[in-house]
């Protein structure tokens, strides 16, 4: 017998960095929804009090699922947009997916006092606990996990350095626009501001931004569509962020 | 049962073939790896079989693409909750890698890696019996990189992170080690039937 040790020739991000609960992720418990906001006339969030959530780190989602009259069930992945606080509430922020099914109840149905069911928080490979210095790339609700990083940034006051690209098709449609601050460069991909130009990310975005990049580097985030999780990771390579330090998550 | 008020849900048609909580679909084939899909050209492929076999061994393109051919025609079932029906994956068994290493009566179970680093754990009676393959191919067309081209592994029978993408090799173990996702709480054994998702499930 020979024991040999496999060492990849392109690196990954190894999961385990960060100590992450799972206590959660096999205990559905009931949310009531308290509060309803608009950000865009296609996504709002949606305040829910989970009185035994366990916490979570930026950038973990949870599983959400709806019951109906006659026992069937849909369940989806949401990112948690809130960041952790002991509050007993939690935040998501939902786009409305054409005829989809949870996302269709959300935003034709739901009114405070409603119920569902989460479990969570699950996985820990996006998480961001404010250590190192984060990079995060999102678009349309890919920015959802990336505002809880930037929430939780500023809660906690922390210094580490931070940096947030977003790209929306329009200023219309960029969630959470009133929140941004120094920290934050909006990209448009359809309309924008008068003097903006449009267009998708793209090399001459990511280059000041790894040019100024601290000392250690930065740990990137990467979130949104599959299509956009490999255009903006591709961009991330190719303007020499090392791979070990890119995080994805897809939303499918 | 906590039902969900004003919650109908889409009009259920019963698909033979759907395992709970699944739905169909249909031509869509989506994307799910936390890494950045890796440009790995078959030339610099190689597939490793080793641990607890005999004779541990790797193969280049060639030398896998040298042995039997063959095709799984069937169902995909992802843990996110779409499944794929009607697939057609052409490679190589992977009874035909383990009969070359043969394995240890200690074996029972691998751990499959990839050549980005990802990891899954397997119980090892779920790569044999002709349960499992190497896939070079989809739809008669060499496998697209975000699906784990040149080459992953296919467990069609388990949800498809097991399946890894971009698959560098298998070591065999006596006992059972968590991989990626599994370390981050997703079931060890993931049965689509039983909707092994999440561990504790
Ligand atoms: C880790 C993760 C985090 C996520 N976080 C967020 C988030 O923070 N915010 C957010 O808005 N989204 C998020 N998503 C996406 C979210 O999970 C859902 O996919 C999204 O809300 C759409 O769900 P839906 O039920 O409204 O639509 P679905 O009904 O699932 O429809 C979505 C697509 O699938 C097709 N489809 C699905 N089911 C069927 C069916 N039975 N028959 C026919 N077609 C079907 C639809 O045609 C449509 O194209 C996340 C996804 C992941 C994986």
């Amino acid at each position: 017998m020979t024991e040999t040790t496999f060492t990849p020739p392109t690196r990954f991000a190894i999961p385990g960095r960060i100590a992450v609960t799972h206590q959660g992720a096999n205990v559905w418990q009931t949310a009531t929804l308290t509060e309803i906001r608009r950000e865009t006339p296609r996504a709002a969030t949606f305040r829910f009090a989970v009185p035994a959530w366990v916490g979570h780190v930026p950038g973990q989602h949870l599983q959400l699922r709806l019951t109906a009259e006659d026992g069937y069930r849909a369940q989806r992945h949401y990112s948690l947009a809130s960041a952790p606080d002991d509050s007993g509430h939690i935040e998501l922020t939902l786009d409305h997916v054409e005829g989809g099914e949870v996302s269709g109840w959300f935003h034709g149905e739901a009114r405070p006092g409603d119920r569902v069911e989460v479990r969570g928080p699950v996985s820990g490979f996006f998480a961001w606990p404010g250590d190192r210095p984060a990079l995060l790339i999102g678009a349309g609700s890919g920015v959802v996990p990336l505002m809880s990083m930037v929430r939780h940034h500023r809660a906690r006051g922390l210094g580490v350095p931070l940096r947030l690209l977003v790209s929306a098709r329009s200023p219309e449609e960029l969630i959470y626009a009133r929140e941004y601050g120094a920290e934050t460069t909006p990209v448009f991909t359809r309309s924008a501001p008068p003097g903006t130009p449009v267009g998708r990310i793209a090399a001459a975005h990511l280059e000041p931004v790894l040019a100024e990049a601290p000392p250690g580097g930065w740990e990137a985030y990467v979130c949104g569509s599959n299509a956009f999780a490999e255009h903006a990771s591709r961009l991330l390579v190719a303007a020499g962020q090392p791979v070990d330090r890119i995080r994805i998550e897809r939303f499918g | 049962m906590n039902v969900t008020r004003g919650f109908t849900g889409r009009p259920r048609v019963h698909r033979p073939g759907l395992p709970p909580g699944q739905y169909d679909a249909g031509d869509d084939w989506p994307v799910l790896s936390a890494e950045v899909t890796p440009d790995l050209a078959p030339a610099d492929w190689t597939f490793r079989v080793d641990g607890l076999v005999e004779e541990p061994r790797t193969w280049n393109w060639e030398q896998a693409h040298a042995l039997p051919g063959s095709v799984y025609e069937g169902d995909i079932h992802c843990v996110t909750s779409w499944s794929k029906f009607g697939v057609r994956f052409g490679g190589v068994s992977l009874d035909a890698f383990l009969a070359a290493v043969r394995p240890l009566p200690t074996a029972t179970h691998a751990v499959a890696y990839s050549h980005t680093g990802y990891t899954t754990n397997l119980p090892l009676t779920d790569l044999t019996g002709g349960k499992a393959w190497i896939a070079f191919s989809h739809d008669g067309r060499p496998l697209a990189p975000e699906h784990g081209g040149p080459a992953r592994l296919l467990v069609p029978h388990l949800y498809f992170w097991k399946s890894a993408k971009w698959i560098a090799g298998l070591k065999l173990l006596d006992h059972d080690e968590p991989g990626f996702w599994e370390q981050n709480g997703y079931h060890a054994r993931g049965n689509p039937w039983e909707e092994q998702r999440y561990s504790g499930d």
